[in-house]
C-alpha cells in the first residue's frame, strides 16, 4: 500500500529512509457526506499521497475546488469529525495524525505543525492585541512567565521583520495593515520552533509589493529554521521560487508531481501545461496569445468514470472517459494521465 | 504646482496623425470629505483618492490602468463615468464634456459608456434571468429590439449557449457570470467600455478565456477599453497604453512595451520586479527590489513625492519637498520623477538594503 501513489522525489537526497520522512501522507482521502438518498457523497480528496522532509518545501497548487486546502485540514486535523469520513494515513515522524486522540492532537498543532492561513483578518481574535495572541500559543505549549512569553512575543514580531516591533504588541489587529497582520500569523506560527508549517494562501490577499516582502520574509524564517513547509497556493509564480517539489492537484487528486525545475521545463499532464500556457507573464514578449483551458473547472467527470480533467483536455484520448488513469512513477516524477504533453511547450516549438 | 505639467499640448506628431482621442480626462480630482460633529458636520479632512490625473485614451484601443489596492484606480474608472462625482477637473467623451452634463443628459451619454464589474455574482442581480439582465439597459434607454433575435445575438457574441437566456446567475460558473456581465455591458453597444479588474475574481484556468473574449469582442465591435487591474502581467497583455498609478496619481505612463522594458520610476521598478514569475530559473536569479513599508494613507499622503516614503532610490532633496510632475522624458514616455533620467542612466542606485537577491535554496 505504502509508496503505491506517492512521487518521492527526495528519495536519493535524503539522508533519512521512507519510515522515518518528517511527514508522509499516504493515499489521503476524504468524504464528506453520508450515502443516501437525499445526499451525495463528495469526495473532496483521494488518493494523494505525498513526502515532506526535514527542510523540505512543497508546494500543493490547485484551483479552487481542488482538495488542496481540504488536504491540509486533514494533516492538521481540523477537519470535523462528523460528516467527514477521512481515511489513509498521515504519518507525523513515523505517528498516524489520523488515528491521534484529540488531546494528541492539541498537544502537536501549533508546536510541531503551524498553519498559515489565507484571511488573516479572520484569522486573528479582533478583541485581544497582538501581544496576547502571541503569548497566548507560547504559553500553551510550554510553560514560561508571562515576563518572557511577552519577552519572547516580541522577538517574534522582530523575526518577521514586523516595523516598531516592540510597540505592535499593544496593537489590535484592526490596527495594523494587511500585510503586517500576515506578518502577525507567521510569527504565531513560528512561536514554537514547529517542525512543519503548512502555509494556506498566506498571500493570496495581499498586494504584490507586500506579498513579495511577505514571501521574502517567509523564505528567510523557514530557510534559517530549517523548517518544512507546505505551500497551498493557486499562483504557480509563488510555487517556482520557493518549492523544492510541486504537486498539481485536479478535483482532489493529484495529476502531477515534479521536482519545481522539470516541472515547469516540461509540464507533462494537459492542466499543468494549460495552466502554464493560460496566464500572462511578465517574462514573454508582449503580444503571444493566450491559450485558455476550455469549460470551466466544474465540467468534471467523476473520477470513477474516467479522467476529471478530461471534458476539458485537448489531449483526450477514448480511455481517458473509461477508466481513470493512475498516478505512475518514473523517475522523479509522477503522472496520471494518458497523452501526456509532448515537449515543446511555449517558445521552443518553432 | 509650480511647473505646468507637459502633458496636452506635448504630443508628438505620429501619435496625433494616428490618434483619435475619444476620452480625454484633465486634472481629475476626488476627494471624499472625512466629516466630525455631532450637530454641525465639519469637514476636518479629505481622502485624496484621486487627486489630479490626466488621460488620453485613443478609440479602439485599450488603456490599462494599473496600481495597488487603495492608489485611486477604481475610484479613477468611476469618477470618469461620474459614478462617483468628481471633485474638480474635467471629463471629455468623444468631444463632450461629461463633468457639465446634466442629470438626463448623462443618463443618456451613459449609454455609449458602460461599465464591467469584478465581482460577477455581486454585480448581477440575482432574481433577475439572464434575459432581462441583459435587456434591462436597453429598456432603460427606450432602445427598441426584436426579443427573440437580440438576446441571442448577444449571448452568442460573449460565447454563451442560447439555453442561457432563461436561467439565473446562480446557475452558472465564475467565468460565465463575467460573461452575462460583460454581455450587459456590450448590448448597448457601447463605444467605452471601463472593465474593474475583470479577471480577478477568476480561477487561473478561466482568467485567459475572458481576457481573450475582451479582446476578441475589441476587435468585432471597436470598442475602446479601459482595464483596472492590479495583476501587472494581465494588463500588459491587454493594453496598448498603461499607466501606473500610486496614492492618488499616475507615477508613470507609456505604451506597455516601452513600460515593462524600460520602467522609469522606481515604484513601477518594485512593482514589477514584486510579480512572482512562473519559472524557477528566472524566479532564482532576478534581483528584486522590495519596497519597505505599507501604503501611506491618502488621507494624510506624504509631502512632496508621495512614493518617497518608501522609495528604494530617494535622494535628499526635493524628493520630500517637492510634488513632481509627469513629464514626458522619452517619446511617449512619461514618468514624476525628479530623477527618472538618473535612475536611468544608473547614475542613482537604490539603497543595498532594498534590493535583495532572493534567498533561493539549493534545488
Amino acid at each position: 500500500m505504502v509508496g503505491g501513489g506517492g512521487g518521492d522525489d527526495s528519495s536519493d537526497s535524503s539522508p533519512y529512509p521512507s519510515g522515518e520522512m518528517l511527514l508522509s501522507v499516504r493515499d489521503l482521502r476524504v468524504v464528506f457526506g453520508r450515502n443516501s438518498k437525499h445526499q451525495r457523497q463528495v469526495v473532496a480528496v483521494d488518493e494523494v499521497s505525498f513526502d515532506v522532509d526535514r527542510g523540505q518545501h512543497l508546494g500543493l497548487v490547485g484551483e479552487s475546488g481542488s482538495g488542496k486546502s481540504v488536504t491540509s485540514l486533514a494533516v492538521m486535523g481540523l477537519l470535523p469529525r462528523r460528516g467527514v469520513k477521512v481515511s489513509g494515513e498521515v504519518l507525523f515522524a513515523g505517528e498516524n495524525l489520523l488515528t491521534a486522540s484529540e488531546r494528541r492532537m492539541r498537544a502537536v498543532r501549533g508546536r510541531d505543525i503551524a498553519m498559515i492561513f489565507q484571511d488573516p483578518m479572520t484569522s486573528l481574535n479582533p478583541v485581544l492585541t497582538i501581544g496576547t495572541q502571541l503569548e497566548e500559543v507560547i504559553e500553551s505549549h510550554r510553560k514560561l512567565d508571562s515576563g518572557a512569553a511577552r519577552k519572547k512575543a516580541g522577538e517574534l514580531l522582530e523575526m518577521v521583520a514586523m516595523p516598531d516591533a516592540g510597540h505592535r504588541l499593544k496593537d489590535y489587529p484592526h490596527q495594523l495593515s494587511g500585510g503586517m497582520r500576515q506578518r502577525v500569523l507567521i510569527a504565531i506560527a513560528l512561536a514554537n520552533e514547529p517542525r512543519l508549517i503548512i502555509a494556506d494562501e498566506p498571500t493570496t490577499a495581499l498586494d504584490v509589493t507586500i506579498q513579495a516582502q511577505v514571501l521574502e520574509i517567509l523564505k528567510q524564517v523557514v530557510a534559517d529554521t530549517g523548517t518544512a513547509l507546505i505551500m497551498i497556493t493557486h499562483d504557480l509564480g509563488v510555487v517556482a521560487g520557493l518549492c523544492d517539489s510541486v504537486r498539481v492537484m485536479y478535483q482532489g487528486r493529484v495529476v502531477e508531481a515534479a521536482p519545481r525545475r522539470p516541472l515547469f521545463a516540461e509540464p507533462r499532464h494537459p492542466y499543468t501545461n494549460g495552466l502554464l500556457a493560460s496566464v500572462p507573464r511578465l517574462d514573454t514578449p508582449r503580444g503571444e496569445p493566450l491559450t485558455p483551458i476550455p469549460g470551466s473547472p466544474t465540467d468534471v467527470l467523476s473520477w470513477s468514470k474516467g479522467c476529471a480533467f478530461a471534458p476539458r483536455c485537448p489531449n483526450r484520448v477514448d480511455e481517458c472517459e473509461q477508466t481513470a488513469p493512475r498516478l505512475e512513477e518514473s523517475g522523479a516524477r509522477s503522472l496520471r494521465c494518458y497523452n501526456p504533453v509532448e515537449h515543446a511547450r511555449r517558445g521552443v516549438s518553432a | 504646482m509650480s511647473e505646468a505639467p507637459v502633458t496636452d499640448t506635448d504630443r508628438t506628431p505620429e501619435r496625433d496623425a494616428t490618434d483619435d482621442i475619444v476620452l480625454s480626462v484633465r486634472d481629475l480630482a476626488v476627494h471624499f470629505p472625512i466629516k466630525a460633529g455631532i450637530f454641525f458636520d465639519r469637514q476636518i479632512g479629505a481622502v485624496k483618492a484621486v487627486d489630479g490625473v490626466d488621460l488620453d485614451v485613443p478609440r479602439g484601443r485599450t488603456f490599462g490602468l494599473v496600481g495597488e489596492s487603495g492608489c485611486g484606480k477604481s475610484t479613477l474608472g468611476r469618477a470618469v463615468l461620474r459614478l462617483i462625482e468628481p471633485t474638480a477637473g474635467t471629463v471629455t467623451f468623444d468631444g463632450v464634456d461629461i463633468s457639465s452634463l446634466g442629470a438626463e443628459e448623462l443618463r443618456r451619454a451613459r449609454r455609449r459608456m458602460q461599465m464591467v464589474f469584478q465581482d460577477p455574482l455581486a454585480s448581477l442581480n440575482p432574481r433577475q434571468s439572464v434575459e432581462t439582465i441583459i435587456t434591462e439597459p436597453l429598456r432603460a434607454h427606450g432602445i427598441g429590439y426584436d426579443k427573440k433575435t437580440k438576446v441571442r445575438e448577444v449571448l452568442d457574441l460573449v460565447g454563451l449557449p442560447a439555453s442561457a437566456a432563461a436561467r439565473y446567475p446562480h446557475e452558472f460558473s465564475g467565468g460565465q457570470r463575467q460573461r452575462i456581465g460583460i454581455a450587459r455591458a456590450v448590448a448597448l453597444e457601447p463605444e467605452l467600455v471601463i472593465a474593474d479588474e475583470p479577471v480577478s475574481a477568476l480561477d487561473v484556468s478561466i482568467q485567459a478565456q475572458v481576457i481573450n473574449l475582451l479582446e476578441e469582442l475589441q476587435e468585432r465591435l471597436g470598442l475602446t477599453y479601459v482595464v483596472i487591474a492590479h495583476d501587472l502581467a494581465v494588463v500588459r497583455h491587454i493594453s496598448e497604453e498603461i499607466a501606473v498609478m500610486y496614492l492618488g496619481g499616475i507615477v508613470e505612463q507609456s505604451d506597455s512595451e516601452t513600460l515593462y522594458e524600460r520602467p522609469m520610476h522606481p515604484y513601477t521598478k518594485a512593482l514589477m520586479s514584486a510579480v512572482p514569475v512562473p519559472d524557477p530559473v528566472i524566479e532564482e536569479s532576478r534581483e528584486r527590489i522590495l519596497l519597505s513599508g505599507d501604503l501611506p494613507s491618502p488621507a494624510n499622503p506624504p509631502t512632496g513625492c508621495r512614493f518617497h516614503t518608501r522609495c528604494p532610490f530617494r535622494q535628499e532633496t526635493r524628493c520630500d519637498d517637492e510634488r513632481p510632475a509627469l513629464v514626458e522624458v522619452e517619446p511617449g514616455h512619461r514618468v514624476a520623477c525628479h530623477y527618472a533620467s538618473d535612475i536611468l542612466s544608473g547614475q542613482i542606485k537604490p539603497r543595498d538594503a532594498d534590493v535583495m537577491l532572493t534567498v533561493h535554496r539549493r534545488a
